[in-house]
């Protein structure tokens, strides 16, 4: 199934006050270990990488290895600097990127 | 000596009998109680905790996905006379509480149907378009989208009349013995509700938190899956999804859970 990326940003927020992100992307995470109908291994394919910029500016990338569940779901927290756009990029083994857009005023 | 040691045994088996009331929470103070309706309880009650947070939190509910992708489609127009569901609903909200008296005798074809078969039966009726494959994501996702405008409001199935005959049939289905195992139905989900089969808890199986988001299953999955995954476990043949029997099958399990709440899109493990 191919549906967007559910990102939650709060709409507003103060300077300097931490703020909680949540993310969850549909993907089937394939692990590389089930075999199709005929007998074959299915190739594994994974996200590896999530990337999240807020205005440009690199603010947190994690890498992702095996055992990770399908359609993954990350929470984490960012400081508010400034008003602008958070930006949220998975990207998986077969070069895929999926990405998606929030934005915040800071006041 | 025999009998004495035996006496002490029945003592202890006696004073662990008269414990048990103690453990039983007054309804006032069960943060559960919501999950609740006379004898019945949903899955929820014997769910973990940590899939429990899941489900509560519609964020973290992966199931959101494919409500998302349902509405995309509901107002999207399909088939030959190029109408979406929209078209002739409205907004989905129009179909709060509809999901509740589900399964039932459709009035306008006299047929009986489910949510999924009510969807497809819109689909080829009124849009003129392909009916939706079982189990395929969109109908998962419309079957979800429709059930959960009626997230919490009390399931409330109606037995009589033309549905009576598909009620008994399930009725039937429930308590009739079936596959290597000899099992039915109601060995696990009545005699033995509460009871731990190897490690696991055995619910009531209850039907109202379908479509659930498995993680077993790592995605969406309808009641029908879940019924073909029991009778497969018990070894007995695996019906057709959204076929005869398990439609019945449905409609028992929805009376039984008269009262309790539609939690569609539940999570479970």
């Amino acid at each position: 199934m191919s549906a967007k990326p559910r990102v939650r940003v709060p709409s507003t927020a103060k300077k300097g006050e931490v703020f909680e992100i949540k993310t969850v992307i549909s993907h089937s995470m394939e692990s590389g270990q089930r075999k199709a109908a005929d007998g074959s291994p299915i190739p594994r394919k994974i996200i590896d990488k999530f990337v999240c910029t807020y205005n440009g500016k690199e603010v947190m990338t994690s890498q992702w290895y095996g055992a990770v569940s399908a359609n993954p779901y990350l929470e984490f927290f960012c400081t508010a600097t400034e008003s602008g756009t958070l930006e949220f990029t998975w990207h998986d083994e077969g070069g895929e990127t999926y990405t998606a857009t929030a934005d915040i005023k800071v006041t | 000596m025999g009998a004495k040691r035996f006496g002490g045994l029945a003592a202890t088996i006696l004073a662990m009998t008269l414990a048990v009331p103690a453990f039983a929470s007054d309804a006032k103070d069960d943060p559960l109680a919501a999950y609740r309706s006379g004898e019945m309880y949903s899955g929820y009650v014997t769910g973990d905790p940590s899939s429990r947070e899941i489900q509560d939190d519609d964020m973290m509910n992966p199931s959101f996905l494919w409500v998302d992708k349902a509405a995309e489609l509901w107002t999207t127009a399909d088939g030959t006379a190029g109408k979406s569901c929209a078209d002739c609903h409205g907004d989905v909200e129009s179909l709060k509480g509809a999901a509740t008296k589900y399964p039932t005798t459709d009035a306008a074809t006299g047929k009986f149907m489910n949510v999924e078969l009510k969807i497809n039966d819109c689909r080829e009726r009124q849009m003129g378009a392909a009916p939706f494959k079982f189990e395929s994501d969109e109908l998962l996702g419309m079957t979800t989208l429709v059930k959960l405008q009626s997230r919490g409001m009390p399931m409330n199935i109606d037995i009589t009349g033309p549905n009576e005959k598909w009620f008994k049939k399930g009725e039937e289905f429930y308590f009739t013995s079936r596959g290597q195992l000899d099992l039915a139905c109601a060995d696990c989900h009545i005699t033995n509700e509460g009871m731990y089969m190897r490690a696991e808890k055995l619910s009531q199986g209850q039907p109202n938190g379908f479509p659930t988001y498995r993680m077993k299953w790592q995605k969406l999955g309808s009641l029908h899956r879940r019924m073909r995954g029991c009778n497969d476990n018990i070894r007995a043949e695996k019906l057709k999804g959204l076929g005869e029997d398990y439609l019945a099958v449905e409609t028992y399990i929805s009376w039984r859970a008269s009262g309790l709440p539609v939690e569609t899109p539940s999570v479970r493990k």
